[in-house]
């Protein structure tokens, strides 16, 4: 029987011939964590009675979700995990380097055809990349460092194809917003998503982070993408790892097969509180926003900041509203700064905060006030969020976003474009 | 879920779908502290502010599908377990909650939640796999786990695991 391309990855790391549905303990490539997970693992490590590492050039740590540090309780949990990090030989990624997925596929961590786990629950964003990376808690994460290994159920997948030709105004993030829509927030519980089409063939390497990104907000394990030149040329560029490209076989199995004609798609938006409440641009138009915040592991990407730039350049941002800016790395402020992209983001109004999470997680930098509407290129718009549980968020694309820090209410980005 | 505790009794509070770890336990506090006690006290309070308060020990929490959406963080099934529930009833678990639940020692329960309603007693007996609504003379059936992960529910976790086996268990799976 034919195999999905989970099914080739989870049977070349268990050494067994495997199918959706068994139970196999796999070797493997790459694992991390960060400051939001990392503190348990270290704990549970120690309870576990380990010393040592299985191979600290397997691991990375991530300070991230809260840095710099806002007050000395984290404080003392960073210092937990650089002590460990040190002490280990595990490269630790400090506050400033930027969003732990953005920095594991720049930084060249994972490539093809590799197996991956991560103590953040997008970690599922590296499938871009095809190979299988998924999302663990704490404890698994220990059991890895412990011992390189970790048990999973082989998933059954679920192959999703977009067709046709976005119009303008319309970017990953739309398809991505598109599909929860469609499938909900528990249309793919437990199964990889095999993401494919002529849309997604046309998209850059970033954007397709974008959608795999997104994959976990249906409950998927993984997104995945087959490799192309397009691939091949990002890894070479970011990694130094030696990779092979895993294609599913032609009478794999799928549990479902669907297929989305999206050349006439619109921006959409999900509004409050569930990604899966998405609408077209239209129907939330003219809602009034107090803050917009560009940035995120979903959508911090140079391409990103450029498309919010293009908006931006020679207008100003609403004076009722604040418009928060996070570059997801310092690769990628860096570059911004270079091609003058954040020079126009900051005349236009826009807060730039580190590179990291930012407000993404309600953690600091950006707390919304009770009763406010965000609109936000996260992933996530749950009730509390970014902090405050009487705020509303409302997820879209950099250019909805960009576009409605100009008029203070959701607007259409394709009046600007 | 060690083998002295295979009844457990308590009353129900009844959830809907999709409760994602957000709402379980707020990014506000999972930051802040390893405190498990102090996260417990601000279990799903997003959604309702007084629901720490309103616990007696032994409690279930009885939600929908996909309990447990949302982030990897294990403080939410830490939080329920050190507010002292006694099991998570749900139709089903989002991937990451349920492996975390497993591995924290925080009993979880798949049996089709439908029919319990807010506040009826239920009693779990994990030996015979069954749900009782006591006062609907009710019972229903729980969706037994893989033998492998029993392994890891039987030591209580899986740092027990790892201790009791000093690593993965030899040909379990
Ligand atoms: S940017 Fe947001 S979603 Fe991404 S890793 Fe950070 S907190 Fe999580």
């Amino acid at each position: 029987m034919g195999k999905t391309i989970a099914e080739k990855i989870f049977s070349s790391h268990s050494g067994r011939d495997v199918q959706a549905g068994d139970i196999v303990i796999c070797e493997l490539d790459f694992a991390m964590a960060q400051d939001g997970t990392a503190p348990l693992a270290i704990k549970a490590f120690d309870k576990m009675g380990k010393k040592e590492v299985f191979d600290g050039e397997k691991l990375a740590f991530f300070i991230d979700h809260n840095a710099p540090s806002p007050n000395k309780e984290v404080s003392s949990l960073h210092s937990l995990m650089r002590d460990f990090a040190k002490k280990q030989g595990i490269r630790l990624y400090d506050a400033g380097e930027g969003v732990c997925h953005q920095l594991v596929v720049e930084q060249g961590w994972v490539a093809a055809g590799d197996l991956v786990v991560g103590a953040d629950s997008h970690t599922c964003t590296y499938g871009a990349l095809n190979l299988f990376s998924t999302g663990v808690g704490s404890t698994d994460l220990a059991a890895v460092m412990a011992s390189g290994k970790l048990w999973f159920r082989v998933p059954q997948s679920i192959k999703v194809s977009f067709e046709g030709e976005l119009s303008t105004g319309v970017y990953a993030k739309d398809i991505a917003l598109y599909l929860a829509g469609k499938i909900g927030a528990r249309g793919a519980v437990y199964e990889s998503i095999e993401f494919g089409g002529e849309v997604v063939q046309n998209l850059s390497v970033e954007a397709r982070f974008t959608i795999c990104n997104m994959a976990v907000e249906m409950g998927a394990k993984v997104g995945l993408i087959q490799g192309d030149e397009k691939t091949k040329k990002w890894l070479s560029e970011h990694s130094k790892k030696n990779f092979r490209f895993v294609e599913p076989d032609k009478d794999a199995q799928y549990k479902k097969v669907l297929e989305y004609e999206v050349s006439r798609l619109v921006p959409q938006v999900a509004r409050p509180h569930t990604v899966d409440n998405v609408v077209s641009v239209e129907e939330v138009e003219g809602i009034s926003i107090q803050q917009a915040f560009l940035g995120t592991c979903t959508n911090g990407r140079l391409e990103d900041l450029k498309i919010a730039a293009s908006i931006l350049k020679n207008r100003s941002i609403h004076p009722e509203v604040r418009f928060i800016v996070a570059p997801a790395s310092r690769r990628i402020y860096l570059e911004a700064i270079k091609e003058g992209i954040l020079k126009t983001l900051i005349e236009a109004g826009a807060v730039l905060v580190t590179p990291g999470c930012g407000c993404c997680v309600g953690t600091h930098n950006g707390v919304p006030s009770k009763g406010e509407n965000v609109i936000s290129t996260a992933n996530r718009n749950f009730k509390g969020r970014m902090g405050n549980p009487d705020a509303f968020i409302y997820l879209a694309s950099p250019a909805t976003v960009a576009a409605s820090a100009v008029e203070g209410k959701i607007a259409d980005p394709r009046r600007y474009l | 879920m060690s083998q002295d505790k295979k009844v457990l009794q308590g009353k129900a509070h009844k959830f809907g779908h999709d409760i994602n770890t957000d709402y379980i336990i707020s990014g506000r506090y999972k930051f802040k502290t390893l405190d498990n006690e102090e996260l417990a006290r601000h279990l799903l309070e997003d959604l309702n502010p007084h629901f720490y308060e309103h616990l007696s020990p032994g409690d279930f929490i009885v939600a929908g599908e996909n309990f447990g959406c949302g982030s990897s963080r294990e403080q939410a099934p830490l939080a329920i377990k050190y507010a002292r529930i006694g099991a998570v009833l749900a139709k089903s678990f989002a991937r990451i909650f349920y492996r975390n639940a497993l591995n924290v020692g925080l009993p979880i329960i798949q049996t089709d939640t439908e029919n319990i309603e807010q506040g009826n007693e239920l009693v779990v007996d994990l030996a015979k796999g069954k749900v009782f609504i006591t006062k609907k003379n009710l019972s229903l059936a729980i969706k037994p786990f893989p033998s492998f992960v029993l392994d890891i529910i039987e030591a209580g976790g899986l740092t027990e695991y790892f201790k009791k086996y000093g690593g993965w268990k030899k040909n379990s799976v």
